[in-house]
């Protein structure tokens, strides 16, 4: 049902009768038989993304940028080239920008058009980032989708959307939370959620910190 | 083109539902349905913005009805058919009924699978002639409605904007669609929400679409 309130799109119905389950078994066998596609390269595809590229590849990059100041100087100037550094980049990635968050100014990434993402730093997207709900809202009352999120900024913070419209990928730098001085780098990039990086949460305050 | 696809500012569809601890995949097939759409894109027979023409070019009605991935089927599906690879017999029953056409690229074996996703598709290209604006250049979007793919959003047609950023020249998705090559300079432009959405709009907001330049022309600054 298209009302369904559930968020994972469970229990949809098409309203022609399309069976996707049905029709990707089809469609594989189809395209196996007639040689254009190989298993083992969709079985690679599918292990890539369900394992290996994820949020914790662009964790790793904020961490970094935390704490080396060449580094995230540089990351801001060239986003591609800094995160290759890192081993980070490729399909749905060629062209990475990075945007820094300020105590003055929240960054949020939004594709209105489709469903645009970085993916060697986050992965597949996330179905509410697909979503009409986010897509038609991010651009005109940002503010309201971040309390979707339990954000609330205040009034005086200016909100900064980047429509992702072309081959560029964008990701926000997040602000480090206080009392996060001491932590290694690791421990750092424990702190940096999918949501921090898209620009719809914060990074996480440190355990044992003060709220 | 005017579809379902171009979200920005419509209205009515509700609060924005984070799943908690969201899967990569909900289903078995989601999986089957990218690594399908990946590798069939890999024959070379499509381009990226023919891909996402095929998917806003679906009824309004399903593009808004469909999960993501269905939509992704959907639209592999129509471009399997109409690049001749599969025929709509083949679609329904699974089953092979006529021999397998040339591709312009051979099959995706799993090297290149992990090669493809690894170094991706660069989009910059050498520029044919200079970039005609340059960070500060005030700019309008044009209003166009082109029955193509574009990637100028609704919301920003018509609307008067900064250059933010020069990105240098890109692939133009609105050729690339048509199947045709023409690299074009890349900018961001950002416009205050006011310029976007008029009275009421929050004063703190400023949005940025990638512009390419076809869509921009030059704004003289009100005296």
């Amino acid at each position: 049902m298209a009302s369904c309130a559930c968020p994972t799109e469970h229990g949809r119905t098409a309203i022609d009768g399309y069976d996707p389950a049905a029709r990707v078994k089809a469609l594989e066998q189809v395209l196996v038989e007639k040689g254009y596609v190989e298993r083992a390269a969709l079985d690679v595809i599918v292990e890539t993304y369900a394992h290996e590229v994820g949020p914790m590849n662009g964790a790793k990059v904020v961490a970094r940028a935390w704490i080396d100041a060449d580094f995230r100087m540089r990351l801001l100037e060239d986003g591609t080239a800094a995160a290759a550094e890192l081993g980070f980049g490729g399909r749905g990635g060629e062209h990475l920008v990075i945007v820094e968050n300020t105590p003055k100014l929240h960054n949020l990434i939004v594709c209105t058009l489709c469903s645009c993402y970085p993916w060697p730093l986050l992965g597949l997207p996330p179905v509410w980032y697909k979503s009409p709900p986010y897509r038609s809202r991010a651009v005109i009352e940002p503010r309201a989708v971040l309390r979707d999120f339990g954000v609330n900024l205040p009034e005086a913070t200016a909100i900064r959307v980047w429509d992702s419209t072309a081959e560029t990928r964008y990701l926000v730098l997040p602000l480090r939370p206080e009392g996060s001085e001491d932590l290694s780098e690791d421990r750092l990039a424990s702190l940096v959620t999918r949501e921090a990086m898209i620009g719809t949460g914060l990074a996480l305050a440190p355990a044992g910190a003060a709220a | 083109m005017n579809g379902a696809q171009d979200l920005g500012g419509a209205m009515g569809f509700g609060p924005v539902r984070p799943e908690k601890d969201e899967p990569v995949f909900h289903a078995s097939w989601e999986e089957r349905a990218l690594a399908l759409t990946l590798a069939a894109g890999a024959l070379g027979e499509w381009s990226i913005d023919e891909g996402r023409y095929a998917r806003e070019s679906l009824h309004p009605a399903l593009y808004l009805n469909a999960s993501y991935y269905e939509i992704w089927l959907r639209a592999l599906e129509r471009l399997l058919r109409e690049k001749a690879l599969l025929d709509q017999k083949e679609l329904d029953s699974g089953q092979m009924t006529s021999p397998p056409a040339p591709t312009r690229l051979p099959r995706l074996t799993p090297e290149g699978a992990r090669r493809l996703m690894a170094m991706g598709t660069p989009y910059r290209r050498q520029p044919s002639a200079p970039a005609r604006f340059a960070v500060g250049s005030r700019v309008r979007a044009k209003v166009i409605n082109p029955r193509g793919h574009t990637r100028l959003p609704r919301y920003a047609r018509g609307k008067e904007g900064v250059v933010e950023r020069v990105h240098g020249a890109h692939v133009f998705p609105d050729a690339s669609a048509r199947g045709e090559s023409q690299p074009v300079w890349l900018y961001t432009v950002a416009f205050s929400a006011r310029e976007l959405w008029g009275e009421g709009a929050d004063p703190a907001l400023t949005v940025s679409i990638e512009a390419f330049e076809p869509y921009l022309v030059p704004c003289e600054p009100k005296s």
